[in-house]
């Protein structure tokens, strides 16, 4: 039963970075080069010389970024199919579709929104090397913290939805998401090493592609995994249930 | 042409699954547990003194893909 969810995951991850990849291609790639021009007319100009690269721009922004985002297509999708078997049946009265979309969301939310809204993502030649440490645990902390408030949240609104109606026990849920994510970005230290002649048109569409491949990522999970899990259930039901077997297919 | 299809099968095809026993997922979930940790290390940790591989050659061939999905580089 898990082992499907598991494999379902990662089958809708790697369609899902496919699509991802895709967008990311389009309209990342072309900020991320603006990006590397305005560091070689920087160092050119401060007399740095052309450090010898290991891997080409070209395999970067082809092979690299393919196989990077595949992997993370596929890591991402295994870990969520496994949440969405832990889910299925534990979230309301939500069916595998809405179970699926639901998990898909809050995984946007915990692991692309929130992090995104506090640390948001840098293109190439916008931070310090020296600070990098610094940056990685406050970025993988806020997405710790993230995904603990949105467990919390989900533990909440089941609390509540015993003993309230569904709407009310959702949005006390989530506003309290709210409040205590607010919080957590107060308390934590600000990051911004963008040069002060950065152009700002790169920043923010490089910034907006980053938010939209997790966006596309996580959607075409939800939607790709809720759609594999339906058709696996319908067909093991189909399998068991003797009457469904004999029905002919419905035209609507 | 289907009227012997009772409505409720056109609308609700399939029942809400039963939730699956913890002792089915725990396993599955503590051991992708720590696999997220190892790769954390890669992503966080893996250039440098600490490199798995020589040099920091796949650091810098999914260079692209860590700056658009959004971790920290440089």
């Amino acid at each position: 039963m898990t082992r499907g969810y598991l494999v379902r995951g990662m089958l809708a991850g790697v369609l899902a970075g496919l699509l991802a990849l895709i967008f990311a291609k389009v309209f990342g790639e072309p900020w991320v080069g603006r990006a590397i021009a305005f560091e070689s007319t920087r160092n050119a100009a401060a007399g740095v010389p052309e450090g010898h690269a290991p891997v080409s721009r070209t395999v970067q922004s082809t092979l690299g970024l393919g196989v990077g985002v595949l992997v993370f297509g596929a890591v991402i999708g295994g870990l969520y199919g496994l949440v969405c078997a832990i889910s299925q049946g534990r979230l309301g009265s939500l069916r595998p579709r809405g179970n699926a979309m639901l998990v898909a969301a809050l995984g946007f939310l915990s692991l692309g929104l929130v992090p995104f809204l506090k640390y948001p993502p840098n293109p190439p030649s916008v931070g310090h090397a020296d600070t990098l440490d610094r940056r990685t645990v406050l970025y993988f902390g806020i997405i710790a913290a993230a995904v603990a408030l949105t467990l919390g949240c989900v533990v909440l609104a089941r609390w509540l939805a015993a003993r309230h109606d569904s709407w009310t026990s959702v949005l006390v849920a989530l506003g309290a998401f709210v409040v205590v994510t607010a919080l957590v970005m107060i308390v934590l230290p600000g990051i911004n090493e963008v040069p002060g002649n950065f152009p700002a048109v790169t920043l923010f569409r490089f910034r907006l592609a980053s938010l939209g491949v997790n966006l596309v990522l996580w959607t075409a999970l939800g939607l790709g995994f809720g759609w594999l899990t339906q058709r696996s259930l319908t067909r093991s039901s189909t399998r068991r249930g003797p009457t469904a077997e004999a029905s002919p297919p419905v035209r609507r | 042409m289907t009227a012997s299809l009772p409505i409720e099968a056109i609308h609700e095809p399939l029942a809400i699954p039963e939730p699956i026993p913890v002792r089915e997922w725990l396993p599955w979930m503590v051991f992708a547990g720590l696999l997220m940790l190892l790769g954390l290390y890669f992503v966080g940790a893996e250039q440098g003194a600490a490199s798995l591989f020589g040099g920091n050659y796949v650091h810098e061939f999914v260079h692209d893909a860590r700056h658009l999905i959004g971790f920290p580089c440089h």
